[in-house]
């Protein structure tokens, strides 16, 4: 699998990231060299290669139905942009 | 309009009533102070980690339980990746292949009196996010994170549905399931339970279906209808003209009795679903949930079914006292402490006229059902009439009286049934009337309720109106 113009656009798109006409094609190069590494690593031979740790044997512990937060709007707000009347604002959203 | 089948399906938003969100520790109630229970889980901020609330689960298998459905041993959190400001994280974290829920089904009773089945392809649990309020703010968008994070169970229907009075059928049937398993508390108005309509048609059965839209967020189940059939409408009308009808999301405006496209889309929506690595998989053993099947509440149609028997009731009246969990509690414990049917009438009638049935919440009933079980039993063992019990019940509900007994007495409103009593009344009032008790005797016999009236004002309602009734007669055909 080779990525394109195409896909490079769609992404761009999905992430709302705004793209200059002159940054794709490098952005096409630097995507394929990703993807060509990842055909490197599945390539090697790993078969006598004892596997990392990993928790996917593990089970989720699950938390009881308690409320231990309390408000920390003051707080947290000081790191918002705009806030009004207890809001963040935000740039119009609704077209 | 005849040829053309209509083919719906619904999602079903509840938001489960735990106390604590589904990832935070936050409260879930609602109406806070904008922003007051949104933690820095629910805000996204880099770095924190989510933990599963236990009550989440115990309550999408009770639904699961509730549907006959399969409750899997195994489920996943995936994360589902968007842009919207009320979504501070980015995505939304819900449940795609490995539901909790899965292969459900509901019987609905249609308008002719057959039931059908419906079939439920999934119940998954995910995170509800925030809201955006436009209105206020000139260029802006102001956002409320309290919601962001409280617990659903998104349960989406197979496309089954073929008339809007269908589809209003199941969604009350699945809000009277979730209120009386005690997982959703109902409140429509509240946003607790929403429906997204997937709307299609087709010319003749068994064709292809057609290409459906998505009506979002609708809380109501008259706007369930409305919307359904405008969509229905429209689509048709598309059709006949040799249009065709886009896949795409709706929105409902009740105001206008319309539906509007959502947002425009150049590219299909792209969710890019991954498995949440923040969260390990759930795993639920058969022990578990039979622990939860052995502390399932009974289900309405038993329950109604139960008041049936037990309490000897029509249908339609135990219907109507089984639909709200809490007020069949209610009622349940006045029909065992006192007469059933004058329960039944007592609650249906006085109480259900002054609280809605569909809300019935027992913080806003100011009488206990022990005293209304007094109440209806005062007038069982004749102590007081039925007129001066809606005065009780009355008093009871204005906080002016706690306890029947005493107001009983305080009030002196006991029934005069002892003759002794009576007679001299009615006798004074039978001299005082001689021209009616003339009458009566020459055979207007209709009178005789002017002089149990009569009886009645003078003892302030207090007597008992059979007994007056044959005091009267006695007393006018013996002194004839």
């Amino acid at each position: 699998m080779a990525v394109n113009k195409e896909t490079v656009l769609t992404i761009a798109t999905l992430a709302h990231l705004e793209m200059a006409p002159d940054q794709i094609d490098d952005q096409i190069d630097r995507m394929n060299r990703i993807l060509d590494l990842v055909d490197e690593m599945q390539a090697v031979n790993t078969d006598d290669v004892e596997p990392l740790a990993t928790p996917f044997d593990q089970v989720q512990r699950l938390r009881p139905d308690v409320v231990t937060e309390s408000d920390q709007r003051d707080k947290l707000q000081t790191v918002a942009p705009r806030t009004t009347d207890g809001l963040y604002l935000v740039p119009r959203v609704v077209e | 309009m005849s040829d053309w089948q209509i083919v719906i399906g619904l999602e079903i938003h509840a938001q489960l009533n735990t106390r604590s969100k589904i990832f935070s520790a936050v409260s879930t109630a609602f109406g806070a102070e904008p922003n007051t229970q949104a933690s820095l889980v629910d805000l996204g901020f880099p770095g924190v980690l989510p933990v599963t609330n236990e009550a989440v689960y115990e309550k999408a298998v009770a639904f699961g339980l509730g549907v006959s459905a399969q409750i899997n041993h195994r489920s996943v959190f995936d994360r589902k990746n968007y842009f919207y400001p009320d979504l501070p994280k980015g995505y939304q974290i819900t449940q795609l292949a490995d539901p909790i829920v899965e292969h459900g089904n509901v019987d609905i009773e249609l308008a002719d009196g057959s039931t059908k089945t419906i079939h439920i392809t999934r119940a998954h649990l995910e995170e509800d996010a925030g809201k955006s309020l436009h209105e206020d703010y000139a260029g802006e968008t102001g956002v409320d994170l309290n919601r962001a994070g409280t617990p659903l169970l998104e349960i989406v229907s197979e496309p089954d549905l073929r008339s809007a009075e269908e589809a209003s059928t199941y969604a009350r049937l699945i809000h009277k399931l979730l209120t009386s398993l005690d997982i959703c508390d109902g409140n429509m108005a509240e946003g607790s339970m929403r429906c997204d309509a997937n709307v299609s048609v087709r010319r003749y059965k068994n064709h292809p279906l057609g290409t459906r839209t998505e009506t979002k967020n609708i809380n109501s189940f008259r706007f369930l209808e409305q919307a359904i059939n405008y969509e229905v409408e429209r689509q048709i009308q598309v059709l006949e003209s040799g249009g065709r009808v886009t896949q795409e999301t709706r929105l409902y405006d009740p105001d206008r009795n319309e539906t509007r496209p959502m947002r425009s889309k150049e590219t299909a929506m792209d969710y890019r679903y991954f498995p949440e690595p923040d969260l390990l998989p759930v795993v639920i053993d058969d022990s578990y949930v039979e622990a939860i099947r052995e502390r399932l509440p009974e289900m309405p149609d038993e329950k109604r079914e139960r008041f049936e028997r037990a309490f000897e009731l029509t249908t339609e009246d135990a219907e109507t006292l089984s639909t709200n969990r809490a007020l069949a509690d209610y009622f349940e414990q006045v029909a065992t402490a006192s007469e059933p049917r004058l329960a039944s009438n007592w609650v249906r009638v006085e109480l259900l006229g002054r609280v809605s049935k569909d809300n019935f919440d027992m913080a806003q009933v100011p009488i206990p059902a022990s005293e209304l079980a007094t109440l209806i039993n005062r007038i069982s063992d004749d102590m007081i009439s039925g007129k001066i019990a809606k005065t009780i019940f009355e008093a009871l509900w204005n906080r002016e009286a706690s306890s029947v007994d005493a107001y009983i007495e305080a009030e002196g409103l006991k029934q005069v049934s002892d003759s002794s009593d009576l007679a001299p009344i009615v006798t004074s009032i039978i001299a005082a009337n001689p021209k009616q008790a003339e009458q009566y005797r020459a055979g207007k016999t209709k009178l005789l309720g002017f002089f149990v009236g009569q009886v009645m004002k003078e003892t302030g309602g207090r007597a008992n109106p059979k007994q007056v009734n044959d005091l009267v007669r006695s007393e006018l055909d013996a002194t004839g």
